[in-house]
């Protein structure tokens, strides 16, 4: 491994000055970040450790739940207040990883996790997202666990993460400090598609520190389910996961949020299917059609093509978790 | 006086304590004077060869002492001897490091570097580079079937009409493949090398048999073996992975030997794929027959194997065929594919696993077929003598082991109608299938010491890969004593002890257990003549009369003619229950009943700990395990634990394991049979069975992932397409 500088900056604005430095990258749970420099996939220069700024907290707003970005995944999937007002997110941290990873992993590192193409993390095998220009390792060979929504021609990787699945589902929103102050995005908007530019992940400017989420209030909580499937039950990435939650009034949906994850470079939220299902009633038959209707414009490749079966199947199946139907 | 910690029950692991506190110390963890560390380059080229090695940066990085490569490692005897017929080609055998420029598949070691510390070693080591020139390689088995040949000599056999299959009324043919599987046992390969002297060696090594490692060492070194000591006094698992010198191995006996100073070597986990063996991927083509009520007529059972280009890995998947069921007419063909990927090896139920998958799944297919029941369908055709010998079985209860199973799984729950049972959503299937394998009894010798103190030690030079062989033991010499447990001191694992042959073959309970047996008994007759024939001696009381501070034997044990004069196997029957999910395709195993008939159990806890294990294997083999290359590059894609699925605790419900528990009267003293292979032959077949059962799908290629049932039947790539 590279030698690199190490420092623990004590405020919130000394973390800010040392993150905008050159080839400084931040530290928190590094359940992914150790693994990307041991693999030679990054070398900083210069790791911020920012563990000890004061960002755990979860806390009740006027409109909604804010949580720290160093809450720790293990203790957010137990918290009462997110277990009673939005276990969705309960359900798709715990979802995730393995009880040893969720300790040590945090909200915001989550946020920043990188995808796990076998090709990103193989710094013999050409990867665009890696080292720009060298082509897609994934996109002629072994794909089977890679996106069939938003592909570019230059990177078909997935976001591994289910927590973001469930916070894109839960229009949370991302509390992002940089020097000039604070500013505010959309969950759904925090990651990006590959595009001409699959090297980057998502919004956050390199001298930006992601401080939290804020959750807004719901309906949601009684009717919601995550449901991710996967080749074993526990320590496995999806195949594809579903984030469902619906507000049902007398059998009929007034509201509903869909995303899914391992299906796209983000965390890909179903918005037209959530609109159709507004003013119907519950019902496998339309929980069908809204799965169908939120496959338009997949794209299979040759070793996951499977996925344009498997997800509007999750889509039903989680629906009907969701609305009480199983 | 009995030790009450043996009753029914059977004692818990002597080791147990030691190994969940952490002091049992593995190979790795010792720490020689002076000791520095090794890592391995691996070749980033699938075929060709090294046009040269810049070493100049890592040889100047902090902490280095040397870069050894073909260019500059000292000659290795051994390899020498072996390629000295002038005009001849090289003779196939084991992949020989730093011998040549010539690079035969994709990771293997083409450097090491040794460093003063281990991170050291490891960063210098990315510091190597080797420009090679490439040539074409072949990676996929699909793609170069056409290039198969005869495995051996036995690659071909028959008995009764070839293909008489094809007369019967109702058949099927079909094909069922296996991926490459890795033993991946939680405790990397580990070796400390460190020379005594020019020609005398010590090593801490992972290893299954410190006697062969000790030969091995000795024939690629050529010193003579008594120079050589081997300590493996625990090993964390191994499954085969660890039953030859391996070219890491050699490469930090070298490393020991350039810088003068004590070498470890630890491979790390992506490593583990490439450099210490696999299970070679197999495809199998199998055509089976039966009369209208189920009577087999005629078995043909087709093989290609996957090998190396250097080695001919040989393991007959084929044979189970041949001696596993009462048929007139069985003809087998198993051929071997070489390709440009390093040499699989042994590994849990060699060539049986993975002809009983197909074997097992054909029976079942079968039995829907003629609409027998399954196990009605083997019990039609149970062979009452060994079909391939015609001797009679030494001894052999499957029968009973067949009822015992369907009984504890709930057997009459099953539909015989495919895809016909739901509950909560999920569909339910039951499935079985049997695993057999050769019982054997090799020679060993045990030294057995009484103390002054009370304290019998036992001294043999086995290795103890987990399954609890020193439990075992010591319930052997325990019970012929008549002494607790807690007075018995089991030695093992060190070369200097009396002679035991490698774990492996499920072959030491009966072999090693023997010895010790023999050892104990002919202690207590030497007691007994000391004191005058005392039933059972007061050994303290004895040694103090006769002022002796100990009295020790030392006994060779092997079988004798009943070896010969019998058919001797362990049988297995697997019984499991799963749910299905319909849309998302997901598996859960529900319930799973092994049944072992394999004799005598000398050790009830740590069998059953086996048996768990290798169900566990099985399941894992059947809905999870496959090595996946991109044949773009000859090249693992999926060498770490996050991408290479083993099941987890989520995966794994209750496992019975049962046992007929009847001793065999004619394989050794205890008449117990070996288990560790058993308990994994058959399972993949069993869970397939039941997947077939809940869902009406035949799943003939593993593992049978989600994607393979909901429709879209995707071969991964190392099966080709």
């Amino acid at each position: 491994m590279k030698q690199f500088q190490y420092t623990r900056p004590s405020t919130q604005q000394m973390a800010l000055d040392a993150i905008s430095k050159p080839g400084a990258k931040i530290i928190a749970g590094g359940t992914n970040l150790v693994d990307l420099m041991k693999r030679g996939v990054t070398a900083p220069d210069k790791l911020v450790d920012i563990n000890h700024l004061p960002l755990k907290n979860i806390t009740p707003t006027h409109t909604g739940l804010h949580i720290g970005s160093l809450a720790l995944n293990s203790v957010v999937s137990e918290n009462e207040l997110v277990l009673q007002k939005f276990p969705l997110l309960s359900m798709a941290l715990k979802a995730g990883a393995s009880p040893q990873l969720r300790n040590m992993a945090t909200v915001g590192g989550n946020m920043m996790q990188r995808t796990r193409c076998t090709y990103f993390y193989d710094t013999t095998m050409p990867c665009n997202k890696r080292e720009p220009g060298t082509g897609c390792g994934a996109m002629e060979g072994f794909n089977r666990m890679h996106a069939i929504f938003g592909t570019s021609n230059q990177c078909i990787a997935v976001n591994p993460s289910d927590m973001c699945v469930g916070l894109a589902a839960l229009d949370a929103v991302v509390i992002i400090a940089g020097r000039k102050g604070e500013r505010r995005i959309p969950f759904t908007e925090f990651h990006r598609l590959p595009e001409d530019h699959p090297e980057i992940d998502n919004h956050l400017a390199k001298d930006e520190l992601i401080i939290g989420v804020e959750i807004p209030d719901n309906n949601f909580a009684k009717n919601s389910y995550y449901l991710k499937v996967r080749d074993r039950q526990s320590y496995a990435f999806a195949l594809v996961s579903v984030a469902a939650a619906l507000d049902i009034d007398n059998g009929v949906i007034k509201k509903a949020r869909l995303a899914m994850g391992g299906v796209a470079h983000k965390p890909w939220r179903l918005f037209d299917a959530e609109k159709w299902l507004i003013g119907k009633p519950i019902s496998e038959e339309n929980f069908k059609q809204a799965a169908q209707m939120a496959m338009a414009g997949a794209k299979g490749y040759e070793y996951n093509s499977f996925k344009l079966n498997l997800a509007p199947a999750t889509i039903n199946e989680a629906l009907k978790h969701a609305a009480g139907l199983v | 006086m009995k030790d009450s910690a043996i009753n029914k029950e059977g004692l818990s692991r002597i080791d147990g304590r030691l190994k969940v506190t952490g002091a049992a110390r593995y190979s790795a963890e010792y720490t020689p004077a002076g000791m520095v560390y090794g890592v391995l380059v691996g070749s980033t080229i699938t075929k060709g060869s090294i046009r040269s090695i810049d070493t100049k940066a890592a040889e100047k990085a902090p902490g280095v002492l040397a870069v050894i490569s073909h260019f500059n490692c000292p000659k290795i005897p051994g390899y020498q001897i072996a390629s000295t017929e002038a005009g001849k080609p090289e003779p196939k055998g084991t992949y020989k490091l730093f011998y040549n420029n010539k690079i035969l598949f994709n990771g293997q070691p083409i450097a090491v570097v040794v460093a003063d510390t281990f991170e050291r070693a490891l960063f210098a080591a990315t510091l190597v580079k080797a420009q090679y020139t490439s040539q074409a390689y072949q990676t996929s088995l699909k793609n170069n079937t056409a290039s198969a040949f005869a495995a051996g000599e036995n690659g071909e056999s028959k008995r009764g009409t070839v293909a008489a299959w094809k007369t019967a009324p109702v058949k099927l043919e079909q094909e069922y493949v296996i991926p490459s599987e890795v033993h991946n046992p939680m405790e990397l390969h580990s070796i400390i090398a460190h020379w005594d002297a020019e020609d005398k060696l010590t090593v801490w090594d992972k290893t299954q048999g410190v006697k062969d490692t000790q030969d091995g060492i000795a024939n690629i070194f050529k010193i003579p073996k008594e120079n050589i000591q081997v300590n493996s006094k625990f090993v964390g698992g191994a499954f085969g992975s660890a039953l030859q010198v391996w070219p890491h191995e050699v490469a930090a006996i070298i490393a020991a030997r350039v810088v003068k100073r004590p070498v470890k070597l630890m491979l790390g986990r992506a490593d583990m794929f490439t450099s210490v063996g696999y299970r070679p991927h197999t495809w199998q083509k199998i055509g089976i027959g039966a009369t209208e009520d189920g009577k087999l007529v005629g078995i043909s059972h087709e093989a290609i194997g996957q090998t190396s280009t250097y080695e001919d890995f040989n393991e007959e998947p084929v044979s189970v065929s041949r001696s596993t069921y009462a048929c007139p007419n069985v003809n087998t063909n198993y051929k071997l594919t070489a390709l440009d990927i390093g040499s699989p090896t042994w590994m849990r139920g060699p060539g049986e696993a993975t002809g009983a998958f197909a074997l097992e799944s054909a029976l079942d297919e079968l039995s829907y077929a003629l609409n027998i029941d399954p196990i009605e369908l083997r019990l039609k055709n149970y062979a009452e003598t060994d079909p391939e010998s015609g001797k009679p079985f030494s001894s052999k209860y499957l029968n009973e082991a067949y009822k015992m199973g369907a009984d504890h799984i709930g057997w009459t729950d099953r539909s015989p109608k495919p895809a016909s049972v739901t509950k909560d959503g999920w569909l339910i299937g039951y499935g079985m299938g049997g695993g057999m394998f050769g019982a054997y009894r090799d020679q060993a010798t045990c030294r057995a010491v009484m103390i002054a103190d009370g304290t019998l030690l036992l001294q043999t030079a086995v290795s103890d890969i987990g399954p609890g062989t020193g439990t075992a033991m010591v319930s052997i010499a325990a019970e012929i004593m008549d002494i607790p447990a807690g007075k018995i001191r089991f030695e093992m694992g060190d070369s200097s002890l009396p002679y035991a042959p490698s774990q492996g073959g499920s072959s030491i309970t009966a072999t090693v257990g023997s010895a010790v047996n023999d050892a104990c008994k002919e202690l207590k007759e030497k007691f007994s003549q000391l004191a005058g024939n005392t039933e059972t001696p007061d050994y303290t009381k004895i040694l103090k009369d006769h002022n002796l501070s100990k009295l020790e034997v030392t006994t060779a044990s092997k079988g004798g003619d009943n070896m010969n004069k019998y058919a001797m196997y362990s049988w297995s029957v697997h019984f499991v229950k799963v749910c299905v999910h319909p849309t998302t395709g997901v598996v859960k195993v529900d319930k799973v009943v092994c049944v072992a008939d394999s004799g005598h159990i000398v050790s009830p806890k740590t069998a059953r700990s086996q048996i768990v294990g290798g169900a566990i294997g099985g399941i894992g083999m059947a809905l999870m395990e496959e090595v996946i290359i991109d044949h773009r590059y000859g090249k693992l894609v999926n060498n770490n634990f996050a991408d290479y699925h083993i099941p987890v605790n989520a995966d794994i419900p209750q496992i019975e394991a049962l046992f007929i528990n009847k001793p065999d009267p004619y394989i050794n003293p205890m008449g117990a049979k070996g288990m560790g292979e058993i308990a994994l032959i058959g399972m993949a077949g069993a869970v397939a069975n039941a997947v077939y059962n809940a869902t009406g799908k035949r799943i003939r290629q593993l593992p049978i992932t989600p994607d393979k049932l909901i429709g879209i039947n995707q071969s991964a790539m190392v099966n080709g397409s």
